[in-house]
């Protein structure tokens, strides 16, 4: 047992201290956290864009007329949701790798731009849902009230429709995180890419499991906010 | 109105997706449009690499001495000073990109970058992709195995006793491609083992060592260096199942950039390398 937790120190110690390698670890968690933050921001923009084109055709063609545009915007949307979602992130971003960014040799760009076209996928949908679960009711008594469909969309629907929407859009921003340790096939250095580098100089497993407790801070940091942010939203609740 | 500002959003952003979709081609040409610049030029793409001001080497640092990350994570190796030699000689920074060594060939014949250096074997397979330059070190394939074991032979003995094993290798090397019974690129008489293709040598080392696989193949260096690092653990057989040369990789013809990468290596190869890869080796 001893020798065990003396074995434990010295794979840690070597993995993390010796040489100042615990720098390398945090330049890799730099570009982790670059390639994850692109791709949300993407990755919201996207999925609010799409959102808006679905619920809009949704209740276009509800009232009966639906603009020829709509529709193929509709369809075009319905088409990209399919394919991304119907696709490994891991071979999306291969594809975009070798076969979009065909002369980039930094992957970054490519990972960003990857794992925010498959971000907004989710996320699209996510906010879909969000819309539409807002009881009918809401926007009949905001119309009847005078206000202008956009206006009821602002002011009544979309403020009770975020609060359904957090945590199920926390939940894809989790999953995206920890996505992005794949990056490490499209020559990027990540943290994963940076551990197994170490790895190949300590030759033990301590460089994964100092890279398993940077995710799990990362991810119980993301879920606090989260808490804090449902916290304020809840302010108001009468429940 | 908000609605129409927010369709003509949305127009823009997928017209966004198409364009990006759409501008594959003109990617592409631009890897051989940068080369076809100045046509009149006897030495293109030694002038472009100029204009550019860099050089762009792909490797994969998983493969000691040859390329593996420092503590300051730089890239550093036997391929890294003599790439840098190349850089000097045309007065432009080296830049080292570190990827799978599976996607080397592939992106060095994307135009991903200007050559490839990463102990690559010159094989039939790779002469079809890319150009090589002249070798500038011979290697073999050796086999690791865990200190106990009592595996010995010549070549031929060697292979029939690994048939059917469990074969850890580095995945896209030559050992492989040899542990696989690959006939068209190695001599192998290994029949149906069971390939662990890992990333790297030492994860190829740390699952011999902890018994998921019965044996190595691997190239002589990071053989060496396997066997260093796992104290007393493994240990690496005397028989040479190839004979195998490395050397650098540059785009189909491109012959006046491999000039002067074999400039550079006619000046290493012999004593110069091996300096070099004592160098590497104790660090």
């Amino acid at each position: 047992m001893n020798e065990w937790f003396s074995k434990m120190v010295s794979d840690f110690s070597g993995a993390f201290i010796e040489g100042d390698r615990w720098k390398l670890y945090f330049q890799g968690l730099g570009k982790t956290l670059q390639i994850a933050a692109g791709a949300v921001i993407l990755g919201i923009i996207i999925g609010i864009v799409i959102a808006i084109i679905k619920v809009s055709a949704q209740q276009h063609s509800n009232s009966g007329k639906c603009p020829a545009i709509l529709k193929i915007l509709e369809i075009i949307c319905n088409i990209y949701l399919t394919v991304i979602r119907g696709t490994p992130v891991m071979v999306q971003l291969l594809i975009i790798y070798a076969g979009i960014f065909v002369t980039m040799t930094d992957g970054t760009i490519a990972a960003i731009v990857g794992f925010g076209i498959n971000s907004g996928a989710y996320v699209a949908e996510i906010i879909r849902a969000g819309i539409q679960s807002i009881d009918k009711g809401q926007t009949e008594a905001g119309r009847s009230l005078g206000l202008t469909s956009g206006q009821t969309m602002r002011l009544i629907v979309l403020p009770q429709a975020i609060r359904n929407i957090l945590p199920a859009l926390f939940n894809e921003f989790i999953t995206l995180l920890k996505e992005t340790s794949v990056a490490g096939y499209v020559a990027v250095r990540d943290i994963l890419k940076m551990a197994t580098n170490i790895q190949n100089m300590v030759y033990n497993i301590a460089p994964l499991m100092i890279t398993a407790v940077f995710y799990l801070v990362l991810v119980i940091i993301m879920t606090q906010i989260q808490k804090q942010i449902e916290r304020r939203l809840a302010q108001s609740d009468r429940r | 109105m908000k609605k129409k500002f927010a369709l003509a959003l949305a127009a823009f952003m997928m017209m966004g997706t198409m364009a990006a979709c759409g501008s594959t081609n003109t990617n592409e040409n631009a890897g051989s449009a940068a080369g076809g610049t100045s046509v009149t030029s006897e030495t293109p793409n030694v002038d472009a690499i100029k204009e550019k001001g860099e050089i762009v080497m792909l490797t994969n640092a998983a493969f000691p001495p040859f390329e593996y990350q420092a503590d300051d994570g730089s890239i550093q190796g036997v391929d890294v000073d003599i790439a840098q030699a190349v850089a000097d000689k045309l007065g432009v920074k080296l830049k080292i990109v570190d990827m799978d060594f599976n996607s080397v060939t592939n992106s060095l014949k994307a135009g991903k970058g200007d050559f490839a250096a990463a102990g690559m074997t010159i094989t039939e397979e790779r002469l079809k992709q890319v150009d090589f330059s002249d070798e500038y070190v011979t290697s073999s394939q050796m086999v690791v195995v865990r200190a106990d074991s009592d595996l010995s032979g010549d070549k031929a003995a060697l292979d029939a006793a690994l048939s059917g094993k469990n074969i850890a290798v580095q995945e896209g090397t030559t050992g492989d491609l040899y542990a696989s019974g690959d006939k068209e690129n190695t001599d192998s008489t290994i029949e149906n083992a069971n390939v662990l293709q890992y990333k790297s040598a030492t994860e190829a080392g740390l699952h011999l060592a902890n018994g998921k696989a019965d044996a190595i193949i691997i190239d002589q260096k990071p053989a060496e260096a396997i066997v260093a690092a796992n104290d007393g653990k493994l240990k690496m057989l005397d028989t040479k199942l190839t004979d195998e040369q490395y050397a650098f990789a540059v785009q189909k013809g491109q012959d006046d950039l491999r000039a002067v990468i074999n400039e550079v290596i006619t000046e290493y190869k012999g004593d110069k390398v091996d300096e070099l890869i004592t160098k590497h080796m104790g660090a």
